[in-house]
């Protein structure tokens, strides 16, 4: 099932392809730490930070309701910041998909 | 027999069992409004049907049956993601945590939406430009095809299958606690239904059904979700609402007893939107989220949903269709399962079904005029249609997995060494899912009586601990092999089960006969004090209300009793237990890094010449979509 047609090692030492996945690994790693983080914070904040998710913002409103559906805000706002950025990696990619058969033209 | 007919009779075999039994047991559905409820389940299942006799046309090859020919939209797929995975765990059972615990049930909700980010960040888009069918084409792209095929497939079955029984269960019991028809029928009508949209039209008809069960699922809770609120006011005027509202108060004082004493009834009401009351173990919490985070990217059916789509792009875009889907969802269940808490109160819930599955029919049925009313009963069948649909939706995307590790893993990958021509791969996966699909009506059945729920947890578990440390390194990290991949799927899979078995999921009959022996005691106290005061009992009305708890005592004494009886016994746990060795009901938090861990020092101590050499190639093409996209523009 492999096709190996292409000198996939040449693509790879691309400066091109280097930048493309440097960035990708930089931004994505980036995006899923804190996705993480803020995920973890609302299980250990209502086990441990009791009091802090009772107090009201407004009306019965408390502060451990805001934080719930701040997760929904936050996850959507991931994908979206997340949909805008890959536009750029598409781009690089697709200059490489282009030229894909000269840089791994086997020698 | 053309399909035409084949499809037309196994809509007759569900449809058949459905109208001609009549209705013994206790069912949420009057007698008098049955009728309704077929009506409206029948025009679901003959629409479905009619789907998948034009799917059936469609599919003629392997890539048809597995991945619906790879030509499915982002925002079809999208859909499908979320029919898929809004299983009745999800739908109904968190709008009955929210109804029966407030602000915990709403909590565990973020969990399953949080875990799609990891999904889009790093699962959807390697996973396309790299695989083809199945979770251990990934894997056998640079390891040996046959060895990691083989583990990957055993991998995909066991989660399916720890999924499969929960949802069959889950069918079984949802159509019996509405209609009331026996319980093994339900689960065969679930299988039968399941089979023929799979068996004859694969993946194409699976994603209609699941698209279509998806709009219908939002569709209800859309028009409930305006029902509650023309009732209850919008956000906060709603939960204002909740805090002043009786019989929230009334739950919440039951749920704390004595702690609740010296409380006001607006403090009780605001106690239900705060976190607490469900949730004692907060590890345990975090556990279970991890499960979720990771689990969800490991799991066979979501992974297979994108090798339906041609690109990448299509790819991310339907993980971000789904995620908004998904969480808005959730953020109606809020008011869903609230609503349900005013409208129908925690004690009627839970006496149709003690984990609260029944909230949001229950709920659907007051909102429409109530039990006697034609409304609120054709809001109910249209509910529990809708819930039916997603049982079988569900069902269908996990035998198809199943059937592919089967046909496309083990027999044509290992058994036939790659090679088969079209029609023999089409063949083995209608016979896989033949098989699959009965092994699931036999579980089902046999699960019957069963607690389940922890195996939906325990396949989270295992898809996480095994299945994704596997994908993730084997696209990530250069110096993953087949060593790594082999190690990480067992000592994944096996911590993770074995974690369960020594768990407190488990039944400890020692602790059990302790409860029951206290209960029985506790009724035994209360039968003395009360026939002392019938005794002392005045007048008539005093005693008619002794008589009934003289009553709902010597049922708790019973029911303590029954629990005794049924351990036969026994001793000790399935395995010879007498308590639980670990303390925690999710096992994620251990057995996640443990299958990391597995992978990397099995990576380390393996040498495999091909898994280096392929590196470079699955990489870029992971990254780029090199080949991938080339195919479609062509």
């Amino acid at each position: 099932m492999a096709q190996s047609a292409l000198n996939w090692a040449a693509i790879d030492n691309d400066p091109r392809f280097q930048r493309l996945h440097s960035k990708k690994v930089a931004f994505l790693s980036g995006l899923m730490l804190l996705s993480i983080v803020y995920y973890f914070l609302l299980p250990i904040g209502a086990a441990y930070f009791t009091d802090l998710f009772k107090i009201k913002v407004f009306g019965v409103v408390n502060f451990g309701i805001v934080f719930a559906l701040s997760e929904f805000i936050v996850a959507w706002g991931i994908a979206a910041f997340y949909t805008v950025k890959a536009k750029e990696f598409d781009a690089m990619a697709q200059e490489l998909i282009r030229e894909a058969d000269k840089i791994g033209a086997k020698k | 027999m053309n399909l035409k007919n084949k499809i037309i009779l196994a809509c007759l075999a569900v449809l058949l069992p459905l109208v001609s039994l009549p209705a013994l047991a206790q069912s949420a559905v009057s007698d008098q409004y049955k009728w309704l409820t077929f009506t409206v389940f029948g025009t679901i299942i003959c629409f479905t049907m009619f789907v998948t006799y034009l799917a059936a046309k469609r599919v003629k090859t392997a890539k048809d049956f597995y991945t619906a020919g790879g030509g499915v939209s982002g925002l079809q797929n999208g859909w499908a993601i979320a029919g898929d995975y809004l299983s009745a765990a999800s739908f109904l059972g968190i709008a009955g945590l929210i109804s029966i615990w407030g602000y915990d049930g709403f909590m565990y909700s973020v969990g399953w939406l949080v875990a799609y980010i990891s999904v889009l960040l790093v699962i959807a888009e390697p996973c396309r430009n790299i695989g083809k069918y199945t979770l251990a084409d990934i894997l056998a792209y640079r390891n040996d095809p046959k060895k990691t095929r083989v583990v990957g497939a055993i991998s995909v079955i066991t989660v399916s299958t720890f999924y499969l029984i929960a949802q069959m269960v889950g069918g079984g019991v949802l159509v019996k606690t509405l209609i009331g028809i026996d319980y093994e029928y339900s689960v065969i009508a679930v299988g039968i239904l399941m089979l023929s949209y799979v068996l004859f039209g694969g993946m194409v008809a699976t994603t209609w059904v699941q698209i279509i069960k998806a709009i219908l699922l939002v569709t209800a809770s859309i028009v409930m979700v305006i029902m509650v609120w023309s009732q209850y006011g919008f956000f906060g005027d709603f939960l204002n609402n909740v805090v002043n509202d009786p019989k929230v108060q009334a739950r919440v004082a039951t749920i704390l007893g004595d702690a609740a004493k010296n409380m006001t009834p607006t403090e009780l009401g605001q106690r239900f939107l705060e976190p607490g009351l469900l949730f004692k173990a907060p590890i345990d919490q975090i556990s279970l989220g991890m499960a979720l985070v990771f689990g969800t990217a490991g799991m066979p059916h979501i992974l297979m949903r994108f090798f339906t789509v041609p690109t990448a792009q299509e790819a991310r875009k339907s993980v971000v269709w789904a995620m908004g889907i998904i969480g808005g969802f959730y953020v109606l269940t809020l008011f869903l399962g609230m609503g349900a808490a005013m409208k129908v109160g925690a004690p009627t819930i839970i006496g149709v079904d003690p984990g609260g599955n029944m909230a949001a029919p229950l709920l659907a049925q007051a909102l429409g005029g109530g039990k006697d009313s034609l409304m609120g009963n054709f809001m109910l069948a249209f509910v529990a249609a809708v819930a039916f649909a997603t049982i079988v939706a569900v069902v269908a995307g996990l035998v198809l997995a199943a059937a592919s590790a089967m046909a496309h893993d083990i027999y044509v990958g290992v058994i036939r060494g790659e090679h088969a021509t079209q029609a023999e791969q089409v063949k083995a996966a209608r016979i896989a899912t033949v098989v699959f699909g009965a092994i699931a009506i036999a579980l089902g059945i046999a699960a019957k009586g069963q607690n389940v729920a922890h195996l939906v947890a325990l396949a989270f578990a295992v898809a996480s601990s095994a299945n994704f440390p596997c994908v993730f390194l084997t696209l990530f990290w250069r110096k993953c092999n087949t060593g790594g991949i082999v190690t990480g799927m067992i000592v994944g899979t096996v911590t993770a089960i074995g974690i369960v078995l020594i768990s407190p999921n488990m039944t400890y009959p020692i602790a059990v006969k302790a409860a029951s022996e206290k209960a029985i005691k506790g009724a035994d106290d209360k039968l003395v004090k009360l026939n002392a005061d019938l005794a002392a009992a005045a007048d008539d009305a005093t005693k008619a209300k002794i008589t009934v708890d003289v009553e709902k005592a010597n049922k708790a004494k019973a029911a303590a009793q029954k629990k005794i009886d049924d351990l036969k016994g026994e001793t000790t746990s399935l395995v010879g237990l007498d308590k639980p060795l670990f303390e925690l009901k999710n096992p994620g938090i251990i057995s996640i890094p443990l299958g990391f861990l597995a992978v990397i020092i099995g990576s380390l101590l393996y040498r495999d010449k091909r898994a280096d050499e392929m590196w470079d190639e699955l990489y870029v093409r992971q990254n780029t979509g090199i080949l991938t996209a080339k195919a479609v523009s062509h």
